[in-house]
């Protein structure tokens, strides 16, 4: 046992990181929050619409049981169940505690929290602050980090990058390896345990709804050292984005919630205004198809509907690929109030004010469901121990993962408003967790022989001499827009496996030239080039677990599309109907006659592809290449079964 | 090549303590060019328009959508978000300077700590009692909430301070954003009980009383925060708590 205060490095100032480093300091520890910059600034910022919690403040009978199946049902049953009723089950008190911190949370006439719709959920259960959400939450947060500063129990190292875990002769992490991105010194920091942070890799795909700092290479460089990675594969497209040069901005799904209908003109030549355009030549596909969801459809569902009418009916605004998202209906005053910060950036990205003219939007990529392979504790009821060491550990002993970066929560698609919720969850669950790590450990940090920090320090410092030293003729931006270019043409919506091979040839050409770069700037002082061909070394190799990921699963679950393997579910099909055939198996009487006609060879066909696929992708670095194997998914509290919208 | 180009002159420096200069690159225009992909293609050939090959521009952004309050910087001499800097609504050449308020770190990169550190000042925070479960928050009116949201939109991007005649690189001058922090926590109904901790630690040597009511602040702010309302409240709040602390005394 230690005599001292338990120490922490959290890697990221987003959500998850903050969230965690305000729980471990009231129990008494002491957390070193690691960020590239001023912890504001994270990209939890950018997100906008809310964050879900079955409060049923709307009296529509919503729990956090139906919260939980709406979850598992969006993430087409590929997360782990347990941990995910555990989150949903935790949601109205977190909802509470950022209120008590503050939060701007829109209210009610009486003064409650009011909420608001979202996908994927027929229920009103998503707390908003506006259409800056995001942002909200993490300023409350950011604000009990700095009062823990101020006394003295948190430090934080802004303007510092993480460069990999220190791991003792044992593989346990024992502290990690720091860059000042000022000084350009590289140091290591003792710790008992190292959690990772650090959002999500959006940077692979180059322009994407994520931050620039999205590049992933925390995580990568993780599995580089032997963690494992998971259902790297499984990357959400958001259907709403703004086209742009640099990113591509997220339209927030609230401006769907709060009523924004989707539709393109019914003739692909129509070139009017869209004002001028009758409300009987509009084509409201999602609301055609999906009489039940409308427009609310999870994002999966929503992207390749979008991506049809676009590519394969030809029905893109003008023939760009686009299609109109109209808020035109709704007053100014009530969009103000709801949605006024989007309508704001998209007015001053594109000079055209949403709340006159509809919207042009298409698909972007937007979240990694996939990130490290974590471990979860559970208790003697099969649901989650909340003082388990396990909970959030990654493979490597001692390095921890929390918020997007890892992948336990969102199954193979995530639904809208629980990305905040996972992330202060994870943050806050694991705290007890690695308090009692600490306390199970044999032997502590303050044991480990120093030259195995002496030596990691040593093998980054030559890593970054090396880089600084590369004088190839390849410019790494210009590269990394190569490997972006490669992956948004075929690791997207829809996905084939010929394709998919070519990418991964593409990626090994973009590895070979890698070698090739040249380091644009050998300064000593306040200089990213070096750090960024270090993230984009990592990059080429996240693309690669992404795509091999992608090409080998042959099946279609959420956001992984693959035509070939579409099970073609009739369009009459109940998901019910798959229960009692489950059931009537089970007792070995199938009564063919009583299912419509297809409808039992489909249920055949799913229960299959579910044997073989129903799993988790791990990915395990060998060789310079991702190694792929599955793993069971815990699908103890609800049965698997066929998704619909409609 | 006939491409069209935009020609764009940055402000550069190295170190913090070493001398400026300046250089002028052409990059090619794309439509909703901003002044970060601009600087982006400057990454991507880092050669001068007379032909030099430098060190790439360093700046700091991050979310690129506004909401993060990084990329500030002097764009054609007046302080704004560079991500919201679009191209076809600038003059060009489109010159490119870091803020002036706050000291270098390189090129259009500064050191805005001061600003973090005013926030600690202040106890820009609510003295929550735990994150353990303790039931639900304050009830609150919406239009208070509505007022409160406005104000906790601030970016801390430092556009306030870089414009105010009142704030320099030496003094001690709070600011905008602060005071604007301060009349935030003082409305909530759990941050009010800390209100006389905040009044009193802008009164004084850079505080409230410093302010020359110049008014720039709010005209420059990227999000139309109402900082001259938030300025003319606190110094209310103020009078009142100096008058309280003399008759406690």
């Amino acid at each position: 046992m230690i005599n001292r205060k338990k120490k922490i490095v959290i890697v990221g100032g987003g959500l998850a990181g903050l969230a965690l480093a305000m729980k471990f300091c009231e129990r008494n520890g002491e957390a070193t929050v690691v960020s590239y910059q001023s912890l504001k600034r994270s990209h939890s910022v950018c997100a906008q619409g809310g964050i879900n919690a079955a409060i049923d403040a709307k009296n529509e009978g919503d729990t956090p049981e139906k919260h939980f199946y709406d979850t598992i049902k969006g993430g087409d049953f590929l997360a782990h169940q347990p941990l995910v009723r555990d989150m949903c089950y935790q949601g109205p008190t977190i909802i509470h505690l950022m209120d008590r911190m503050g939060v701007a949370f829109n209210r009610t006439g009486e003064g409650h929290l009011d909420f608001r719709r979202f996908g994927g959920t027929l229920y009103n259960r998503t707390a908003f602050a506006g259409a800056t959400t995001g942002q909200q939450l993490v300023y409350a947060l950011d604000e009990q980090v700095r009062r823990h500063v101020h006394d003295g129990s948190a430090k934080t190292l802004e303007w510092h990058e993480y460069l990999g875990a220190v791991l003792d002769s044992e593989g346990i992490c024992r502290g990690a390896v720091i860059h000042d991105l000022r000084t350009d010194e590289i140091y290591t920091l003792q710790a008992d345990a190292v959690v990772l942070a650090t959002g999500g890799p959006g940077q692979v795909y180059a322009r994407s709804t994520n931050s620039v700092v999205n590049t992933g290479a925390a995580a990568t460089t993780a599995y580089m050292q032997g963690a494992k990675f998971a259902n790297g594969e499984f990357i959400q497209i958001h259907p709403t984005a703004i086209p742009g040069q640099d990113k591509l901005r997220l339209m927030s799904e609230s401006a769907r919630g709060e009523g924004g209908r989707i539709w393109v003109p019914r003739d692909a030549n129509d070139n009017r205004n869209p004002r001028e355009i009758p409300e009987n030549e509009r084509y409201y596909f999602l609301e055609e198809k999906y009489p039940l969801f409308k427009n609310l459809v999870p994002r999966d569902v929503a992207s390749r509907e979008i991506y049809d009418i676009v590519y394969n009916q030809n029905l893109g605004i003008s023939g760009d690929p686009m299609v109109y998202l109209d808020l035109t209906h709704k007053s100014k005053e009530f969009l103000d109030n709801r949605l006024g910060g989007i309508l704001d950036i998209y007015t001053k990205f594109t000079g055209v004010d949403p709340r006159v003219t509809p919207m042009k939007i298409f698909p972007a990529v937007h979240y990694s469901m996939g990130g490290l392979w974590t471990d979860y504790g559970p208790d003697s009821h099969g649901l989650i121990d909340h003082g388990s060491p396990k909970n959030q550990m990654t493979s490597i002993q001692g390095l921890y993962a929390a918020g997007e970066v890892d992948y336990q929560y969102h199954g193979a698609n995530r639904l809208g408003a629980n990305s905040l919720l996972s992330c202060i969850y994870t943050g806050l669950m694991m705290a007890r967790g690695v308090m009692n790590y600490v306390d199970s450990l044999e032997k502590s940090v303050d044991d480990i022989p120093s030259t195995i920090f002496d030596d990691a320090r040593s093998h980054w410092e030559s890593r970054f001499n090396d880089i600084k030293n590369m004088n190839g003729s390849e410019n790494p931006h210009k590269l990394h827009h190569e490997l972006g270019d490669i992956m948004l043409a075929n690791v997207l919506i829809v996905r084939d496996n010929k394709s998919l091979e070519k990418t991964l040839h593409a990626i090994d050409d973009i590895e070979t030239r890698f070698k090739d770069v040249k380091c644009l700037d050998t300064a000593d002082w306040a200089n990213p080039s070096p750090s960024f061909i270090n993230q984009l070394y990592c990059m080429i190799h996240l693309s690669k677990i992404i795509a091999k990921g992608a090409l080998m699963r042959d099946e279609f679950r959420g956001s992984h599309y693959k035509p070939d393997f579409d099970l073609h579910q009739p369009k009459d099909f109940d998901p019910h109907e798959y229960i009692d055939y489950l059931e009537q198996k089970q007792y070995g009487e199938v009564t063919e006659e009583k299912f419509p006609s297809g409808h039992l060879d489909y249920m055949k066909r799913f229960q299959e592809n579910n044997e073989k696929w129903l799993k988790t992708t791990v990915a395990q670095y060998k060789n310079n290449q991702p190694e792929i194997t599955y793993e069971e998914v815990n699908t103890s509290l609800v049965t698997p079964r066929p998704r619909k919208y409609d | 090549m006939t491409e069209k180009t935009i020609t764009i002159k940055v402000k550069r420096q190295d170190k913090p303590k070493s001398p400026s200069y300046w250089q002028t690159f052409e990059v090619p225009d794309k439509p909703f060019a901003n002044v970060i992909s601009c600087l982006m293609e400057v990454q991507k050939t880092p050669t001068t328009r007379d032909g030099k090959t430098v060190s790439p521009v360093t700046w700091d952004c991050n979310c690129l959508e506004e909401v993060c309050g990084s990329c500030t910087m002097l764009i054609n001499g007046r302080v704004q978000q560079a991500c919201t800097a679009l191209v076809d609504n600038l003059e060009k050449p489109i010159v490119l300077e870091p803020m002036s308020k706050f000291p270098v770190i390189r090129d259009l990169q500064v050191d805005r700590e001061r600003m973090f550190d005013n926030l600690k000042k202040v106890k820009a925070w609510i003295e929550i009692d735990g994150s353990h479960d303790i039931g639900e928050g304050p009830i609150m009116p919406d239009q208070d909430r509505a007022k409160r949201y406005v104000m906790s939109e601030c970016m801390t991007c430092g556009c306030c301070l870089e414009a105010c005649p009142q704030f320099t690189l030496d003094n001690s001058f709070l600011g905008a954003s602060t005071f604007n922090q301060v009349r935030l926590f003082n409305l909530h109904p759990s941050g009010e009980m800390g209100k006389e901790d905040r009044l009193n630690a802008i009164m004084g040597e850079g505080g409230i009383t410093d302010c020359g009511n110049a008014q720039v602040c709010v005209e420059v702010c990227p999000k139309n925060i109402p900082l001259t309302e938030s300025i003319a409240d606190i110094s209310r709040q103020t009078t009142w708590q100096m008058i309280k602390n003399l008759l406690t005394k």
